[in-house]
């Protein structure tokens, strides 16, 4: 027979303004099992904690139920609680009468009769619950870094300082992802390069950070700890461990290409380096555009000009695999297609309709116009400057509902420049509202208006060219009038969207995104950069649009993260986990394929079964990755698995208490 | 190629030569049009502004003629705004059992919104009606630079519409395309051409008129092609009237079917073309006397990129070679 002991918690009064404790505690004596109970003003605080400690000694309890509020608040305080006493901390149910009760009903008497159900549910569960125990697993102590933007690079770093090896891997030929292509940073207009450029080195050249760039992770299995992690190191056909990154081969080189890194406004080689700056400072083979290697011509005179001989077209795609304790996302974004949804500004057909990382390498120092804001068609500077605001953000019917954030603060310094570059120039700004809520921002947009920019409360709703001008079209929302702008350049500031290959990269993490593909973190307020696979945490703009501060403030605090794991010699596993009954098992595999963590395997084992030895196939679940989701619980036929501290024996019970 | 036909009202007085020039064209390339007996006004601007109910049961009753007449066949409506009309009444009824029972109630017919409306452009638009076309060519425009003006309700709202690119259409390019002419690219295709405001608000409606007609100058168009009798009479009667004050455009305004009727080698009368304000029938008589446009011969373009390439090698590539 056992000996429940029922706590009801007044939450202050969160519950006692709306249930009838007095009625509950008294419901609550003539329960089965119940031997003791008790109300308590605060049964979290350190008193109430200690009545408990006191009655589960004084009236020899051995299980406890705490009716009071989300066992997401404070189920492992109370577990903390228990493991000081005589009773498993898994001998304990919360009935939730705050969240699921007093906050969501206002009829007195019927939320004291859920509370009521709550608690008999409660009591009837926790008469089935059995004694659970934490095993440990050993934690490899290196981290992986999947990005090498300004995000994961902090996060490497900060990684790294702490005495822990990182492996930062890249899929471009270069560390430094968007930052390093900015010009200047709002508000302090530091700029971008320079303060970028020395933590490329610095990630560089740490002696605990392995920079794996033109790699991509190709496969990821195992669980925190001990994550097992094949990395793809696509062909460079440059030999980089010989290579000194004189140049030579880029000069040489007679294919031009497009450069990705200037916006499609500048050129590169075949073999090239993405900018000057480029960590590691050596070249690369864009094997669609060489020549020889795009069967277009016997060319081949990189490697006959290259003094170290280090170019090999024979060159292939490495697999590489290592073990990783803690994984850190920090893939970034990219900007929306803008031309294949807004026809109406003209969907890319006039050159001079530009976007802002467009701008951004017009005005760079080391962009293709050398700092010098010359429009793309003619090379013109242009007197006039529209700039668009929220070309993709908040517009559900065309773009993204979302804001983009940062978009609202970089195109008050688009205006900036544009005023402060070109003599007699007129910035006209479009905008729906402006957001600047940050540390001297709202200064920096008050700055930007004395410098005279012309700020429009309104969408732009066409942009059409007449006359050698771009004409747009739009409303001043504050005097009701439509206007309309001649302008000779206009800068689209367009939405963030989660980088291409996001998906690839959740799924090979099993973690969610949202419905805009955004990485979802565990907790939107108290776990921001976990997820929902433990080990497994974010970094920067993949988890949503962020400003630079906010993006390395993100990534340290996921390296923080990394190394609380890997301060620890053995983790604690979660013992509420999927158990399977062997004897029951058919050894279908539908578990298998329904977990979505691949926690549960399929394996031959040997059975006595009428005087025979034979073997059967069961299944068998990893208790590393096992999340205790109860998917499979749920889907296997002859209910061979049961989770744990949620048995169907426990929640039998606690439909009975309900129902019968 | 067999449609139901509603003409509208028009087609019977201001757009007469849309009518004509539609019922010529179609003849020349088979196409069946079988005219909805005993149809109504669809209701047009005047009743969707005054009541609700009214704006859904004048073009209703004349698709339910069209189910009681039994074809089967899609409704094919040359003027815009009865195509706009006819299109929300589908989707009214589709959308909502209540509304397609009101509908029912108010026109006292069985109305099951069985069958789809098009608009008369997107009839032609279709590959059949194209290679039909084609065949009965026998002048070509020889490169008159038109501005393919769609209007506003042919492709707006797109959810009710849905035909064609909302901003960049492309279905009239592609017919003009056909017959010799040359789309010029200009950015006012789908803009309001101010409609009956151009009426009861001139001061208001002028304007969109005259930026039209501005950038389609701007643009070098040689002529403005339309495809509702709205902006046909808009255009080409302020563009007469503009020219009085100040001889500003010379740009005659035409509908689809007068060209291609033209390219078929009708007679300008036997299509009305003579109703227009701005003269018309001269700027196609003096396209069919210009010289034929040259095909431009795409291999020679190609092999010229190939000879750049060439040049663009530095001595040392060649010299490895």
């Amino acid at each position: 027979m056992s000996r429940t002991g029922v706590f009801i918690c007044h939450c202050g009064t969160n519950i006692a303004a709306v249930v009838d404790i007095a009625k509950v505690v008294e419901k609550a004596k003539s329960m089965p099992n119940v031997v003791y109970v008790e109300d308590n003003k605060y049964t979290c605080s350190e008193p109430g904690q200690q009545a408990i400690k006191d009655a589960i000694v004084k009236h020899k309890l051995d299980r406890i139920v705490i009716g009071s509020c989300s066992p997401r608040m404070h189920e492992p305080t109370f577990r903390k609680m228990l493991a000081s006493t005589e009773i498993n901390p898994y001998m304990l149910e919360i009935a939730n009468l705050r969240e699921q009760c007093s906050w969501v009903h206002t009829d007195r008497e019927k939320a004291t009769d859920k509370a009521i159900d709550l608690v008999r549910m409660a009591v009837a569960k926790v008469a089935k619950n059995h004694a659970l125990f934490t095993s440990s697993i050993p934690v490899t102590k290196r981290a992986l870094v999947v990005g090498g933007g300004i995000a994961g690079i902090q996060a490497a770093l900060d990684i790294a300082d702490a005495g822990y090896p990182v492996t930062l891997v890249e899929r471009e030929p270069s560390l430094g992802g968007k930052m390093v292509m900015l010009d200047k940073t709002f508000p302090t207009m530091d700029c971008s390069a320079c303060i970028c450029t020395p933590k490329m080195v610095d990630a560089g050249q740490h002696p605990n950070i392995t920079v794996m760039t033109s790699c991509e992770v190709e496969k990821v299995s195992g669980y925190i700890g001990n994550f097992e992690v094949t990395i793809r190191q696509k062909a460079t056909y440059v030999d980089h461990s010989v290579c000194t990154g004189c140049g030579i081969c880029e000069l040489k080189c007679p294919s031009k290409v497009t450069s990705e890194f200037e916006q499609g406004m500048a050129q590169r080689r075949a073999i090239y380096k993405p900018f000057p700056q480029a960590v590691p400072a050596k070249p690369v083979i864009d094997a669609a555009n060489c020549r020889k290697l795009n069967g277009k011509a016997k060319c081949g005179i990189c490697q006959t000009q290259c003094p170290q001989g280090c170019i090999n077209f024979e060159d292939e795609d490495k697999l590489i695999t290592n073990t990783y304790g803690a994984i850190v996302i920090a893939t970034g974004y990219e900007l929306i297609d803008w031309k294949s949804i807004y026809g109406e500004y003209g969907g890319g057909q006039y050159p001079d309709v530009i976007n802002g990382l467009q701008f951004e390498r017009l005005v760079n120092a080391s962009g293709p116009t050398e700092g010098h804001i010359l429009r793309p068609s003619d090379g013109k500077e242009p007197k006039s400057v529209v700039i668009v605001k929220c070309v993709g953000s908040r517009d559900p019917n065309k773009g993204k509902g979302y804001c983009s954030r940062a978009c609202c603060m970089y195109a008050a310094k688009h205006a900036h420049q544009v005023l402060e570059k070109i003599d007699n120039a007129q910035c006209y700004v479009f905008y729906i509202d402006v957001r600047t809520a940050g540390k001297a921002y709202e200064e920096f947009y008050t700055r930007t208006l004395e410098d005279g920019a012309i700020y429009v409360r309104g969408r732009v709703s066409k942009i059409y060219e007449e006359d050698g001008k771009l004409i747009c079209k739009g409303e001043d929302t504050l005097s009701g009038q439509t206007v309309s702008v001649a302008a000779d350049m206009v800068v689209l500031e367009t939405a963030m969207v989660p980088a291409a290959g996001v998906e690839k990269v959740a799924t090979l993490m099993t973690i969610s995104r949202d419905n805009d593909n955004w990485l979802q973190e565990a907790h939107p307020k108290l776990r921001p950069v976990e997820t929902h696979t433990a080990g497994v945490f974010l970094a920067g703009v993949c988890q949503g649009p962020k400003d630079i501060p906010d993006t390395v403030a993100q990534a340290s605090a996921s390296a923080a993260k990394v190394c609380g794991i890997f301060s620890k010699a053995e983790l604690q596993t979660n013992p509420m986990i999927s158990k399977v009954d062997i004897e029951k098992c058919s050894g279908c595999g539908d578990c298998a394929g329904i977990c979505p963590y691949k926690a549960i395997s399929m394996q031959d084992m040997e059975f006595i079964e009428h005087g025979k030895k034979i073997t059967r196939r069961v299944s068998t679940v990893n208790s590393g990755l096992c999340q205790g989701c109860g998917a499979c619980v749920a889907g296997c036929r002859p209910g061979a698995i049961d989770l744990l501290g949620f048995t169907n024996a426990q929640i039998l019970e606690e439909v009975d208490a309900l129902c019968l | 190629m067999k449609y139901s036909y509603y003409p509208g009202c028009s087609l019977s007085s201001t757009g007469l030569e849309y009518g004509l020039s539609t019922r010529y064209v179609a003849k020349k390339i088979g196409m069946e049009l079988h005219e909805i007996p005993d149809w109504n006004c669809c209701g047009a601007t005047a009743a969707h502004s005054m009541n609700h109910d009214l704006a859904l049961a004048l073009p209703a009753r004349n698709l339910a003629l069209v189910e009681k007449q039994g074809l089967g066949l899609e409704i094919a409506i040359p003027c815009a705004a009865c195509y706009s009309r006819m299109k929300y009444a589908i989707q009214a009824a589709r959308s909502s059992e209540k509304e397609r029972q009101k509908i029912e109630e108010i026109i006292e017919m069985p109305y099951e919104a069985k069958n789809d409306a098009i608009c008369l452009l997107e009839a032609f638009a279709r590959e059949d009606a194209q290679a039909a076309v084609k065949e009965k060519i026998v002048k070509s425009l020889n490169g008159l630079k038109v501005a393919s003006y769609y209007g506003c309700l042919l492709v707006r709202p797109a959810g009710v519409t849905q035909f064609d690119d909302n901003e960049n259409p492309q279905s009239m390019d592609n017919l003009m395309t056909l017959i010799g002419a040359k789309p010029v690219n200009w950015a006012f295709k789908t803009e309001c051409c101010g409609a009956s405001h151009q009426v009861d608000a001139p001061k208001v409606a002028r304007p969109l008129i005259y930026n039209i007609l501005r950038n389609a100058k701007a643009n070098g168009a040689e002529a403005i092609v339309t495809a509702c009798p709205l902006c046909m009479m808009n255009l080409d009667m302020r563009e007469f009237e503009f020219n009085k004050a100040k001889k500003e455009f010379d740009i005659p305004v035409y509908y689809f079917t007068e060209l291609l009727g033209m390219a078929m080698g009708a007679d300008p009368k036997e299509l009305g073309m003579e109703k227009h304000f701005t003269p018309a029938v001269a700027r196609i008589k003096e396209a069919f006397k210009r010289p034929p446009e040259e095909e431009k011969p795409i291999k020679k373009a190609k092999a010229k990129v190939e000879e750049v390439k060439e040049e663009e090698k530095p001595k040392e590539a060649i010299d490895n070679e």
